[in-house]
C-alpha cells in the first residue's frame, strides 16, 4: 500500500519531469555558437541594440552576430586582459576611459583604422596612437540636483564641487562609493582632477565631514536616498548624469525637475576595438564601423543612456530640451588612471571609512 | 487515587474514547485491555496529559487535572519500545527525572545504582542504550519511570516489543517491582496473559468504551459478552442447545450461551460426553484435540499425552465446569 | 568509546554479509565518479587556475607576495568583520529558525503551507532589489529610520538573516518533521518542563540538522556580497567584497588568491569542525511522521518568533509590491504590463517575461543536476565504511562538495574563462555553463540535506531487501528512496530557487542572448528612468510570485504518508 502509494509518486515525479525536459535548455540548439559566418561581440551588461539594428549589421556585414554580454566594464576590460593569449570573441564594446590603458597595455587589442564619421575623433583616446580604440559614446557624470526640492526651501542649489562642502549643503548629498560603482570612481577622477594628485585628499575629508552619504551602487544613491528616485528619499543632491534630467519631466511640465550641474562632470568615453589575435577579424572590423554608423549612433541614447560621438546625430526630443551637456568635463589621463588607481582607491577607502 | 469520570477524547472530531469510567486506587496495578484501535492508547495518553478530554474528568485524589500540563501531573510514562533518549547513558537516562528536579548529583548516584539494581542492571550504568538489547532497554525504562517514585505509572504496552518467552519472564518481573516499589500503575496491552500477569484488576476496552471493568478473576470468570470472552483467551462460545448440552454436562444451570476454554472438555473414560475425533494434535504437556460432539458441535478437548485417540475414534470427554463462563443473553 | 565499538561490530557483520569483496570498491568509485569529475573540471580547475595567476605573478613562483598580503591590517580587519558578521547572522538565524521550523513542521494551523512557503522567497530575491527594499524601509526617510539603521552592521546582520533564516526552517524543519515525539513525552511524564524537553531531548536529537544548517548558513554569510555593501554603506569589507574589489576593479590576482586561498582554509576548517558537532552516537533514527496538531498555549513562543520572522520578510517585500504598483506616484499596473515589452527605450534585450521563461529552464537544469549528483554524493558518503581510510575518503568527499560555497563567485567566474578554453574542455561560451555553476552552488545544500537522513537509515534493512533477492539498485529503490524521498524534494524546491535567484556566478558567464531573471532586474534598476526602477519592482515580485508557486507546488509533492515506512 505504502510503496504503491510511493511509487505513484515516483511515476507522477517522473511525468512531471518529462513534461518539464522541455523546459530544459539542454539539447537547445545553440544558435549562438560561433561558425566562421559570425562575429563573437565581447561586451558588458549594458549593452542594448535594437533587433532590427542588430538584423541590419547581419544582413550588410553577411555575418551573424553573436552577444556575449556579461559584467560591468571594469569585469569587461578584466576578462579581455586575463583572456587575451585565447580571446574569448572578435571584438569588443564596452571598454572606457577609465579602464582602457589597463587593456592596451595587456595587448588587448589590434590597430584598426577606418574613415571615422566626423566628430568621433575628438573623442579618441589620449595615448591611443595606434588607434586600437575607436569611441562609440560618450556620458557625463555630474552632480544633479533636485531643483523642486531647493525651491521648496527657498535655497539656491549648489554649482560646484567646493559647494558640496559648504554647511549650508550639510546632509544633503548622496552618491555611489568608487570602490564599488563606476559612476563613483568617475567622480573620485574628477576630484582628482579638480584638486591635483596631492589635493583631493583634503577635499575628501571635508566632503565626508559636512555629512555626505555613500552607498554600494548608482542605483542605491538615486532610487532610494534622493528626493526625486524611486523611494522617498531624503536627499537633493545625488550624483547620476547629464542625461538624469531627461527622466525626471513630471507629466504635462515643461521644465524638468532635476537639473545636472554642468561644472562638476567628468566625461566617460566607450570604445569598441577588435581583439588582438579574433578569428574574424574582416567580422570585427565591419562591427567596429557599424557602431559608428548614423543610425546606432541615433540609437545610442534610448538604448544605452549615452550621447553619440558622431556630428549631426539627432537627439531624442526629451534628451534635446532637458539632457545639457557641459562644454568642459574634468578629464584624466587614462594612464595615471592605470597606474594610480589602486593607490587612489585605497586612500580613499581609507578617508571615506574613517 | 486516579479517577476517570466519562471521559470523552476526540481526534478530529472522531471520538477514539467514549464516556470511560474508571477508579484506580492508590497501590493497585490496573490494566486496560483490548484490541489495537480500541482507544486504549489514547486513554493512556488522556491520563498523562498529552491528549485533552473533548468531555469528563481526570481526577486525581479528587483534584481536576484539566490544564495541569503533563510535566506537572507527577505521573512517569513508559513505551512499548522504551523510548530512552539514544544520546545519554544508562545511568544518565534512568537518573533524568532526578536531574530535571535538580537532585543532589550524589543522591542521583545511589538512586540510579539502587534502580539498576532493582531491575537487574548492575554495571550497564555507562552503556548507551543503543548496546542494549530489547529486554533490557525496556528494564531501563522502567527504573527510569520509577526513578522519582512517581504517583501514578503509565504503562504502554511495556513488553510486547518482546519475545514470547522473555516477555513471559518479565512480566513476572514487573510486577514484582511495582509491588515493591509499591507503584499504583495503569497498563495497556492487547496481551491477555500480560495484564492477567501483572495487574490487579482489569477493563477491557472495544470501541472507545469500557465494556467491562473488575478484579481479575472476577472478569474472567464472567466475561460481560461473547467478545470479551473471546478476547480474554476462551476458544469458543457456545450458544443455544450447543450450550444447553455442555452446562448440563458440566452439572450447571442453563444458560444462553457459554464461553469454553481450550482445556475445558478433557479425555476421560467415563465422561458424560461423547464424541468422534475430528484432529488431534500432540503437544508437550498434553494432546490438543477437536471433537465432532453431537448436539454440540465441534469443540476443543485435550487428552493426556499417553491416550492419543487418532481421528475417526470415539472419545468420552467430562467438563470441568471451572473453565466454563455463563454468559447473558446475546 | 562505546559507540566506535558497536560501529566497528557492525562494519565486520557488514561486510560478511554484504557484496563480494572487490566489487565493493570499484562500485562505490563508480558511483562517485560523475560528480567529482564534474567538481574537477568545473570548480577544482578553475579555481586553480586564478590560484595560480596569483602565486606564478610574472612567470615565477612567489608565494611570498602572496602570504605578504594576509599581513596587511586591512585585511586582518576585513578578516575580522567577515567572521564576525557571518557568526552573529548564523547565531541569529538559528535562534528564529528553530521556532519557525517547529511551529511550521510539527504544528498545523490555517496558512502554514503558504507561510512555509513565503519564507523561502527572500533566498531567490536578487539583492539589489531586496538592499533597495531594505534600504528604503531603513533608510534616514523610511518607516523604521527612527532606528538609524542605515548603514550599520546592525542593517548588514538584519539582511543576512533575512536571505538564509529559510535554511534553518528547511534543514532543521525537515528533521523535526520525522522525529520521534515519544522521548519528549516520556520524558515530560518524567516531569520535564516544555523548555527542559526541548533542551534535553528535542536539541540533542536535532543537533545533526542545525549543524548542517548553521555551517550552510555561515558560508552563506561569510560569502555574501551585495548586503554587505549596499546595506552597510560601503564602510563594512568582507573577504568576499574585497575579492571583489581586488579582482574586477584592481586586477591585483596575487592578494585575490591570498583572499581565496585563506577563504578555502576557514571553509576546510569549519567542515571539520562542523562534521565534529554533527557526529552522534547513534545516527539511526526511527522515522515517524509526527502528526502536526493543533497549537497549544505553549507554542505561543514558536507562533511568535514565527510572526516575527514573517515580519521580517515581508515587510521589505511588501515594500517591492508597494513600489511595484505605482506609476508616477499613482496606484498603477503599468509596471507589470510593461514587463512584456523590452523597456522604456529597448532598454532590455529581451522582454521580462523571455528571461522569466529563461530563467526557469536554466533552474529545472541546475535542479537535476544538482540531485543527481547530490543523490550520488550523498549515497557514497553514507555507505558503511569498512576501513579508516575508507572512511577518512567518504568523509573528505563530503567536504568536497561544500567547497563551492566559500569561493567567491568572481574567482570562479574568472577561472572559468581562463581554464575551459581548450578542447576537450572548451566550454567557454557552453549555454550549459550557467546551469552547472547554479548547480555546484545548490549541490552543498542537496548534500546536507539528504546526507543526515541517508545516515538514518539502518543499513540491516538494505540487507533484508538483498536477502529477499533485490538487486542493489533495487534495494535502493525499496529501502532509501522511500525514505529520502521528502527531503530529496525538499533538497529539489531549494535547488531550484538558489538557481532562480542565482547572480554573482551568472552574471559573470557568458549569456549571450538569453539573460536570467535577476540579471535582467540588475539591468533595469541599474539605470536611470522611473519606468525601469518600477520594472525592477514589478519583475522581482514576479520572481518571488514565481518561486512561491513553485515551493507549494513542491510541498504539494510531497507523499503525506512517507514518514510511515
Amino acid at each position: 500500500m505504502k510503496s504503491s502509494r510511493a511509487l505513484s509518486a515516483l511515476a507522477a515525479l517522473t511525468t512531471l519531469g518529462l513534461t518539464v525536459t522541455g523546459c530544459s535548455t539542454v539539447g537547445e540548439e545553440s544558435s549562438d555558437t560561433s561558425t566562421d559566418s559570425s562575429v563573437v561581440l565581447v561586451t558588458h551588461d549594458s549593452f542594448v541594440l535594437p533587433k532590427a539594428l542588430k538584423k541590419k549589421f547581419e544582413q550588410e556585414s553577411g555575418y551573424d552576430l553573436v552577444v556575449r554580454a556579461s559584467g560591468d566594464a571594469g569585469q569587461l576590460t578584466n576578462k579581455l586582459v586575463l583572456t587575451k593569449d585565447d580571446p574569448i570573441g572578435d571584438v569588443a564594446f564596452g571598454v572606457d576611459n577609465t579602464f582602457a590603458s589597463r587593456a592596451l597595455d595587456a595587448g588587448v587589442f589590434a590597430p584598426y583604422s577606418f574613415d571615422e564619421p566626423a566628430g568621433a575623433a575628438d573623442y579618441a583616446l589620449p595615448g591611443d596612437d595606434d588607434h586600437r580604440l575607436t569611441p562609440v559614446d560618450n556620458g557625463n557624470v555630474c552632480v544633479n540636483v533636485d531643483d523642486t526640492w531647493f525651491a521648496d526651501h527657498d535655497q539656491a542649489p549648489p554649482k560646484t564641487l567646493d559647494d558640496l562642502t559648504d554647511p549650508a549643503y550639510q546632509d544633503l548629498f548622496v552618491l555611489p562609493g568608487a570602490a564599488t560603482s563606476s559612476t563613483g570612481m568617475a567622480f573620485l577622477l574628477a576630484t582628482i582632477a579638480a584638486y591635483g594628485e596631492d589635493g583631493w585628499q583634503g577635499y575628501w575629508s571635508k566632503l565626508m565631514d559636512n555629512g555626505a552619504k555613500l552607498t554600494a551602487g548608482w542605483s542605491d544613491a538615486y532610487e532610494v536616498d534622493f528626493t526625486q528616485g524611486g523611494g522617498s528619499g531624503d536627499r537633493p543632491i545625488v550624483l547620476s548624469y547629464d542625461s538624469s534630467p531627461a527622466f525626471t519631466v513630471p507629466k504635462g511640465a515643461k521644465t524638468s525637475s532635476t537639473s545636472a550641474l554642468l561644472d562638476t562632470c567628468f566625461e566617460q568615453v566607450e570604445y569598441a576595438g577588435v581583439l588582438e589575435g579574433a578569428g574574424n577579424v574582416d567580422g570585427a572590423e565591419a562591427f567596429v564601423r557599424f557602431m559608428d554608423s548614423p543610425e546606432v549612433q541615433a540609437a545610442l541614447p534610448e538604448s544605452m543612456y549615452v550621447f553619440p560621438v558622431v556630428d549631426g546625430v539627432k537627439l531624442p526630443s526629451d534628451w534635446a530640451r532637458y539632457a545639457v551637456q557641459p562644454t568642459d568635463s574634468y578629464a584624466v589621463d587614462p594612464a595615471d588612471v592605470a597606474a594610480h588607481r589602486d593607490e587612489w582607491l585605497r586612500d580613499w577607502s581609507d578617508i571615506t571609512s574613517r | 487515587m486516579l479517577e476517570l469520570e466519562n471521559v470523552t477524547v476526540r481526534y478530529d472530531g472522531v471520538p477514539a474514547v467514549v464516556e470511560v469510567s474508571l477508579d484506580l486506587p492508590d497501590g493497585e496495578v490496573l490494566a486496560v485491555l483490548g484490541p489495537s484501535g480500541c482507544g486504549k492508547s489514547t486513554l493512556l495518553r488522556a491520563v498523562a496529559g498529552l491528549e485533552t478530554p473533548s468531555d469528563g474528568a481526570i481526577r486525581w485524589d479528587g483534584r481536576d487535572l484539566a490544564g495541569v500540563p503533563t510535566h506537572k501531573r507527577g505521573f512517569a510514562l513508559m513505551f512499548q519500545d522504551g523510548q530512552l533518549f539514544n544520546h545519554l547513558t544508562v545511568a544518565r537516562n534512568v537518573g533524568y527525572a532526578l536531574r530535571i528536579r535538580r537532585t543532589r548529583s550524589s543522591r542521583v548516584a545511589e538512586r540510579v545504582a539502587e534502580l539498576l539494581a532493582l531491575v537487574g542492571l548492575e554495571g550497564y550504568a555507562e552503556r548507551l542504550p543503543a548496546t542494549l538489547s530489547g529486554g533490557e532497554r525496556q528494564r531501563v525504562a522502567l527504573a527510569r519511570s520509577l526513578a522519582v517514585d512517581p504517583r501514578l505509572i503509565l504503562l504502554d504496552e511495556p513488553l510486547s516489543a518482546l519475545d514470547a518467552g522473555l516477555r513471559e519472564r518479565l512480566a513476572g518481573d514487573l510486577r514484582e517491582i511495582l509491588r515493591s516499589a509499591g507503584t499504583t500503575a495503569l497498563m495497556v496491552t492487547h496481551d491477555h496473559e500480560e495484564a492477567f500477569t501483572v495487574a490487579d484488576r482489569l477493563a477491557v476496552m472495544r470501541g472507545g468504551r469500557v465494556v467491562q471493568a473488575g478484579g481479575i478473576s472476577e472478569v474472567w470468570r464472567a466475561p460481560a459478552d461473547p467478545e470479551t470472552a473471546l478476547f480474554l483467551g476462551y476458544a469458543r462460545v457456545l450458544r443455544g442447545e450447543a450450550a444447553r448440552v455442555l452446562l448440563a454436562a458440566a452439572g450447571l444451570p442453563v444458560a444462553p450461551a457459554v464461553a469454553v476454554r481450550r482445556s475445558a472438555l478433557v479425555a476421560a473414560p467415563d465422561g458424560p460426553l461423547t464424541g468422534r475425533v475430528v484432529s488431534g494434535r500432540a503437544t508437550p504437556e498434553q494432546v490438543r484435540l477437536v471433537v465432532e460432539v453431537p448436539g454440540v458441535g465441534q469443540v476443543d478437548a485435550v487428552s493426556p499425552l499417553g491416550l492419543h485417540p487418532g481421528p475417526g475414534e470415539q472419545v468420552s470427554l467430562t467438563v470441568e465446569a471451572a473453565k466454563l463462563a455463563t454468559l447473558p443473553g446475546a | 568509546m562505546t559507540a566506535r565499538t558497536r560501529w566497528s561490530n557492525r562494519t565486520r557483520w557488514s561486510s560478511r554479509t554484504r557484496w563480494s569483496s572487490l566489487s565493493r570498491p570499484l562500485a562505490l568509485a563508480g558511483l562517485a565518479v560523475v560528480p567529482v569529475l564534474v567538481l574537477g573540471v568545473f570548480f577544482v580547475l578553475p579555481v586553480s587556475g586564478m590560484l595560480q595567476l596569483g602565486f606564478w605573478a610574472d612567470g615565477s613562483f612567489d608565494p611570498g607576495a602572496v602570504l605578504e598580503v594576509l599581513g596587511r591590517p586591512r585585511v586582518h580587519r576585513v578578516v575580522w568583520f567577515t567572521v564576525w558578521s557571518a557568526s552573529v547572522a548564523t547565531a541569529v538565524a538559528v535562534l528564529l529558525g528553530l521556532p519557525a521550523a517547529h511551529a511550521l513542521h510539527r504544528l498545523r494551523f490555517p496558512g502554514r503551507d503558504v507561510v512555509r512557503a513565503a519564507l523561502l522567497v527572500p533566498f531567490v530575491l536578487p539583492t539589489v532589489v531586496v538592499g533597495v527594499a531594505f534600504r528604503q524601509l531603513l533608510g534616514e526617510a523610511g518607516p523604521l529610520g527612527f532606528l538609524r539603521l542605515d548603514g550599520t552592521a546592525v542593517a548588514i546582520l538584519a539582511g543576512l538573516v533575512f536571505f538564509n533564516v529559510a535554511v534553518v526552517i528547511r534543514v532543521v524543519g525537515a528533521a523535526w518533521e520525522s522525529l520521534d515525539p515519544r522521548p519528549g513525552e516520556a520524558a515530560a511524564a518524567l516531569g520535564a518542563s516544555p523548555a527542559q524537553v526541548f533542551r534535553t531531548v528535542t536539541l540533542p536529537a536535532l543537533r545533526p540538522a542545525i549543524v548542517s544548517a548553521a555551517s550552510v548558513v555561515f558560508l552563506f554569510c561569510a560569502t555574501a556580497f551585495g548586503v554587505v555593501l549596499t546595506l552597510g554603506g560601503l564602510r563594512y569589507s568582507s573577504v568576499e567584497t574585497e575579492i571583489y574589489l581586488l579582482t574586477t576593479n584592481l586586477l591585483d590576482l596575487q592578494a585575490a588568491a591570498a583572499l581565496s586561498i585563506l577563504q578555502l582554509v576557514a571553509v576546510v576548517v569549519l567542515l571539520l569542525v562542523a562534521g565534529r558537532l554533527r557526529a552522534v552516537p547513534d545516527p539511526e533514527v526511527s522515522r515517524v511522521l509526527a502528526r502536526p496538531r493543533w497549537p497549544a498555549r505553549g507554542d505561543v513562543w514558536a507562533l511568535t518568533s514565527t510572526l516575527l520572522l514573517l515580519v521580517l520578510v515581508a515587510a521589505p517585500i511588501a515594500t517591492l509590491v508597494v513600489g511595484s504598483l505605482h506609476v508616477d506616484g499613482d496606484w498603477s499596473l503599468g509596471n507589470y504590463r510593461a514587463l512584456t515589452t523590452n523597456g522604456t527605450h529597448q532598454a532590455l534585450l529581451v522582454p521580462v517575461t523571455d528571461a522569466l521563461v529563461t530563467s526557469l529552464r536554466t533552474a529545472v537544469d541546475a535542479t537535476w543536476m544538482s540531485l543527481s549528483m547530490g543523490l550520488l554524493v550523498a549515497f557514497t558518503v553514507t555507505r558503511r565504511s569498512r576501513s579508516r581510510a575508507e572512511r577518512r575518503v567518504r568523509r573528505g568527499l563530503d567536504g568536497l562538495f561544500m567547497l563551492p560555497l566559500g569561493v567567491s563567485a568572481v574567482t570562479l567566474g574568472f577561472g572559468f574563462l581562463i581554464t575551459l578554453d581548450e578542447p576537450p574542455l572548451d566550454l567557454r561560451s557552453s549555454p550549459l555553463l550557467v546551469p552547472i555553476a547554479q548547480a555546484l552552488v545548490a549541490l552543498p545544500l542537496v548534500v546536507r540535506t539528504i546526507v543526515p537522513v541517508l545516515a538514518g537509515i539502518n543499513d540491516r534493512q538494505r540487507q533484508a531487501a538483498a536477502s529477499l533477492g533485490a538487486g542493489p539498485l533495487r534495494a535502493v529503490l525499496t529501502v532509501d528512496l522511500p525514505v529520502v524521498w521528502k527531503p530529496l524534494l525538499a533538497a529539489g524546491g531549494f535547488a531550484f530557487a538558489v538557481s532562480l535567484g542565482e547572480f554573482g556566478a551568472t552574471s559573470f558567464l557568458a549569456r549571450e542572448e538569453h539573460p536570467t531573471l535577476p540579471v535582467v532586474i540588475y539591468r533595469l534598476i541599474g539605470h536611470p528612468g522611473p519606468m525601469n526602477y518600477g520594472m525592477a519592482l514589478a519583475a522581482s515580485v514576479v520572481l518571488a510570485a514565481t518561486t512561491t508557486v513553485v515551493m507549494l507546488v513542491v510541498e504539494r509533492l510531497r507523499v503525506p504518508s512517507v514518514g510511515a515506512f
